[in-house]
């Protein structure tokens, strides 16, 4: 039947008309692939009513399957589950679709259910469930936990997965396809099956985005674009004089005042910092250089207290801030709120990311989306030059989906053991269906059901341990306190070791990392939420705090605040060099024709078919640095490799730091590498059994155990009312690690962390293409007197990660302490 | 293992292991700290599945020590046990009990909370606050050590950890015995244990555990 047809479309339509919309062809494809029961994937930029396809698709469903009592039917039960990755999101959704309802007069309801969702609302709700309810991943794993929970789904007719190409690619994402996939299983016989959609701005791999969020409903599903094209105007901010030497951040901070006029000429601006450290520094600075701006800009980022941002969110809505300084904290949930302007503080690193922050801009369907870039330092210059030819070319990245995620499949059995329980057999097939656990096997699956009941390595008549029951084949847990923490700890699927931070006088500031503060003494002053605070002490895993009027603070960073650059926008970046001295008409590469002169004069611009490597002594050693333009991440993977390969020639021992742009090793003795023997060292023969090597000596795998040990359920925040018991369940992941490592090599979850460095980072096949690229480029090897423009951001702000040595630990010592004694 | 270092404080000869103890020559008597016995049970009885292999290990290395050192006394600095009884503990007992000619000395740390029954049906001499013997006092927490006329003092506590940078920002840490003018912070014996960085002044004496040998820091 045509949507056109049918009388809840012509409800809905008369209601749009009514305000002055029409609906977007994407919208009435949505509603016809809806009412046919279908599911499917929607393709829309932000702030082109992609809410409603979905949303009065829902409705129209409902108008037309009960035509004549659609304006009296109450307590129809679920109808529609949303899933948005933000709770931020789900009261601007929330307050859109009220305004439908209620202007069209239906007696639906509309919950919202997430952490700050109140007692005696979800009480509410689990008596009388609204026909819509808006929940985050996590909120809908604890309603999973709940007994009796399939009641709940058994009239539901939609789940719509909103932004799902921020949740594709992450845990929380493997947390929706497990979702959805116990929700369509535990459907009554007898109702229609409920469809899936998932709504997603555009990446380089949509179908596949489909696929997955699709997998466990066994169907092929549509894809519908909305086919609206918008322009994009990027503006750089030049400085009026650019340094020869690049300089991370500080170049940024000095054109600063460059943004006042911007901000005084447009009504609400947003500003996109990439770190939350460096966010408190442009808020500072900010303020000193218009102080007028008091009052009227905020600092938002995911560090901040959920209160504070929740104002801050409220107030752009109203319109009572001029700018807010912010973190991808902000990347999402502008949709319904008046922002004209945005700035791009630094490199966006992914053309996805900036398409999509520069859409928050003139969001109006015809609109020109206007992204002011200012870089932070000079060599952004150069990746602005590239991304303008990305979006020409719109060479979009994809979201890669995660595979394999045990630590998620292993709080997920614990969420079902609490409530109703599982089969094993029955849940082995259902979770197969999902895309992240396809490829289990038989035996991984009993492993970790052994992992939940006997626990791993334990010395049998002295062992207690308890999580998982069974019982007449029912996996249960029954254990009040563990199924308590359990349930307090499915929110904290992306928590590090955060410490609360708490006024002396009451009232909570943000959250900061137990890193970070460790360092500091009592009387030390640091920034958050753009406040001075003086520590004070810390107690009962808080940190307590004091107003400080000091001006000499620390501004804190936060681990993992990086991202790395992208594949696509690197090898766009590799061509732009090709540009680099030949006069041109772009603005951003004029300007930085005296860094290159430098880079050229000192050693050697590479093009895109070379590979550059400079090595260099000083007196912090002896520097290898190598320039293959992958984005970090790659050139993580590669450093290990080069580090493992160069210490098989002689015991050797490296510091290893990368930026985007390439790596650098540092030794405290000559590097052996020249031409003889460099093109072996990127050979990709015995690749693979390398990367094995080389992952089992760098720390990366330690990183990646972090979030799985909490996860998974190896790391208990502190919480309110245990707090002395719970203290003597405290270790550090590293420890941990170390421990696994040691005593159990062979557990579930510190196997995924090698595990998921090999898939995500020393991913083979994608190394293996970059070191096929390598082969075939010429390599040039320079041995320049001094720090060159290119190596200078690596060595003084590289981010220095991973170690390597193939030297015996008693002699380091032996040697570094010599050292100390010249 | 490599054989102890000898380290003379006033006249008084201390070997140490890089097992994490050490033996006191004049005294015959075994010093430790931090062994935080039970802990891998506490954690597996509330879901947390660390390996329990660690909790052997660590009881056969005392064992070890003990045959190696032929001790008349065991001197342990607090943080016996890790927490609550739990069925660990009768491993401990068990092997309590086989060694019940040496006595054993617990000087009460934060950790040990166990009933003053407990310790004594375990044969072990409770001590709170501090224990001193021939000028040497011996307490768990270096903060709450109190000057007690000019008696050298042996704590715990911490879990000491050293810190060694070296050329090409190469920086190393490990477990540490630590030799202040007027106080000692021995290593964590538990293997289940973190490290806190201690900042080494330049009359301090610091042996770092690499491995199975120890070195003394510059």
């Amino acid at each position: 039947m045509q949507v056109q047809q049918t009388k809840g479309y012509r409800v809905i339509n008369q209601w749009l008309q009514a305000r002055g919309f029409a609906a977007f062809a994407f919208q009435e494809e949505s509603w016809q692939e809806i009412i046919n029961g279908k599911s499917g994937l929607v393709n829309a930029p932000t702030g082109c009513g992609k809410t409603y396809s979905v949303f009065l698709g829902a409705l129209i469903q409902f108008i037309n399957e009960h035509p004549e009592q659609y304006l009296r039917k109450k307590n129809n039960g679920l109808q529609l589950l949303w899933i948005t990755p933000l709770r931020a999101l789900a009261k601007d959704i929330g307050r859109a679709m009220e305004e439908v309802i209620t202007e069209l007069g239906l007696p639906w309801k509309i919950g919202i259910r997430n952490g700050d969702t109140d007692t005696a609302e979800r009480l509410k709700q689990k008596k009388n469930m609204p026909e819509v309810l808006i929940i985050t991943p996590e909120s809908l794993h604890l309603l999973l936990a709940q007994k009796k929970y399939p009641e709940i789904f058994h009239r539901l007719r939609i789940i719509a997965v909103d932004e799902w190409h921020e949740l594709l690619g992450s845990k929380r994402g493997v947390q929706v396809e497990l979702a959805v996939s116990r929700i369509v299983h535990c459907q009554a016989p007898g109702y229609p099956q409920a469809c899936v959609w998932g709504i997603s701005a555009t990446i380089g791999n949509l179908p596949e985005a489909k696929d997955v969020l699709l997998a466990p409903l066994q169907q092929e599903g549509v894809i519908i674009r909305a086919a609206i094209n918008k322009q994009i105007v990027v503006e750089s901010i030049l400085p009026d004089e650019i340094e020869k030497y690049p300089w991370a951040g500080h170049l940024g901070i000095k054109l600063a005042e460059k943004l006042v006029p911007i901000i005084d000429q447009n009504r609400t601006t947003l500003i996109f910092i990439n770190t939350r450290g460096m966010s408190e520094t442009w808020y500072q600075t900010l303020l000193n250089v218009a102080p007028q701006l008091a009052g009227a800009i905020a600092l938002h980022h995911g560090s901040i207290e959920q209160e504070l941002r929740l104002w801050v969110e409220e107030a752009l809505h109203t319109e009572k801030l001029k700018a807010v300084v912010c973190t991808s904290s902000l990347d999402l949930g502008v949709d319904f709120r008046p922002v004209d302007t945005v700035v791009q503080v630094g490199s966006p690193k992914g053309i996805a990311r900036f398409l999509q922050r520069a859409g928050r801009s003139g969001h109006r369907p015809g609109e020109i989306s206007k992204i002011y870039f200012l870089p932070t330092h000079s060599l952004e210059l150069l990746e602005v030059a590239a991304l303008k030819t990305a979006i020409d070319e719109m060479a979009i990245e994809s979201r890669e989906p995660m595979l394999l995620c045990f630590d998620v499949l292993l709080q997920y059995l614990c969420t079902l053991a609490i409530g109703e329980g599982f089969e094993q057999a029955a849940l082995f097939r259902e979770i197969k269906n999902t895309h992240c656990f396809s490829d289990i096997t038989e035996t991984e699956w009993q492993e970790i059901l052994l992992h939940l009941t006997i626990g791993g390595k334990a010395l049998q008549q002295y062992d207690e341990y308890k999580k998982v029951e069974v019982e007449d084949g029912l996996y249960l847990i029954k254990n009040r306190r563990i199924a308590f923490r359990h349930r307090m700890h499915i929110g904290t699927i992306v928590s590090d070791a955060m410490l609360k931070v708490k006024m002396m006088n009451g009232g909570y500031v943000g959250v900061i990392e137990e890193w970070f503060i460790s360092r500091l003494e009592p009387g030390d002053v640091f920034t958050l939420a753009g406040r001075n605070l003086e520590l004070v002490m810390i107690k009962d895993m808080q940190v307590m705090v004091r107003k400080s009027n000091s001006r000499k603070t620390i501004v804190p960073s936060w681990m993992g605040g990086r991202m790395s650059l992208t594949a696509n926008l690197g090898r766009i970046l590799r061509e732009t060099f090709n540009k680099a001295l030949v006069a041109e008409d772009s603005i951003e590469l004029q300007s930085l024709h005296g860094l290159f002169d430098l880079q050229q004069q000192l050693s050697h611009i590479p093009r895109h078919n070379e590979l550059l490597i400079e090595q260099l002594e000083d007196k912090n050693g002896f520097h290898l640095l190598v320039y293959p333009f992958e984005g970090r991440q790659v050139h993580e993977a590669l450093s290990a490799i080069l580090a493992y390969r160069i210490g098989q020639i002689m015991p050797i021992t490296f510091s290893i730091s990368m930026n985007d742009y390439g790596f650098e090793l540092l030794s405290d003795q000559p590097v052996p590498v020249d031409d003889s023997n460099v093109r072996e060292l990127f050979s990709t023969d015995h690749l693979l059994t390398d990367i094995q090597k080389s992952v089992n000596n760098t720390e990366m795998a330690k990183r990646k155990f972090r979030d799985i040990a909490v996860i998974g359920g190896l790391i208990f925040q502190g919480m309110p009312g245990e707090k002395k018991k719970a203290r003597h369940l405290q270790s550090s992941a590293s420890l941990l690690f170390k421990v696994f490592d040691e005593y159990d090599p062979n557990n579930i979850l510190l196997k995924q962390a090698y595990q998921e460095v090999l898939l995500q980072q020393m991913d083979e096949v994608r190394l293996r293409l970059a070191m096929q690229r390598i082969g075939q480029s010429k390599i040039v090897l320079t041995f320049p007197e001094k720090l060159t423009p290119l190596s200078f951001p690596i060595i003084v702000d590289g981010l220095n990660r991973n170690h390597y040595s193939s030297e015996k630990l008693e002699d380091r010592v032996r040697k570094m302490q010599q050292q100390l004694e010249k | 293992m490599t054989a102890p270092v000898a380290h003379i404080i006033r006249d008084q000869h201390f070997w140490l292991s890089p097992q994490r103890c050490l033996f006191w020559e004049e005294q015959q008597a075994l010093i430790l700290s931090d062994l935080h016995f039970g802990k891998t049970g506490h954690f597996r009885k509330h879901g947390i599945a660390v390996p329990q292999e660690i909790y052997k290990e660590d009881l056969q290395r005392l064992v070890e020590q003990i045959s190696y050192f032929k001790p008349r006394q065991l001197i342990a600095v607090g943080d016996l046990f890790h927490s609550v009884a739990n069925k660990e503990m009768d491993w401990f007992l068990k092997w309590r009990r086989d060694l019940g000619e040496l006595s054993f000395v617990l000087v009460k740390g934060n950790h040990d909370i166990l009933s003053n029954a407990w310790y004594a049906q375990a044969g072990i001499d409770l001590h709170t606050g501090t224990y001193t013997v021939a000028g040497f006092d011996f307490v768990h927490d270096p903060d709450e050590a109190e000057s007690n006329g000019d008696n050298y003092i042996f704590s715990g506590h911490l879990h000491p950890g050293v810190h060694i940078n070296g050329l090409g920002k190469q920086s190393l840490q490990f477990p540490c015995y630590y030799f202040g003018k007027a106080m000692a912070i021995l290593p964590a014996f538990s293997k289940f244990s973190g490290l806190a960085i201690i900042r080494k002044k330049k009359v301090d004496t610091v042996y770092a555990i690499v491995n199975q040998s120890l070195v003394a820091i510059q």
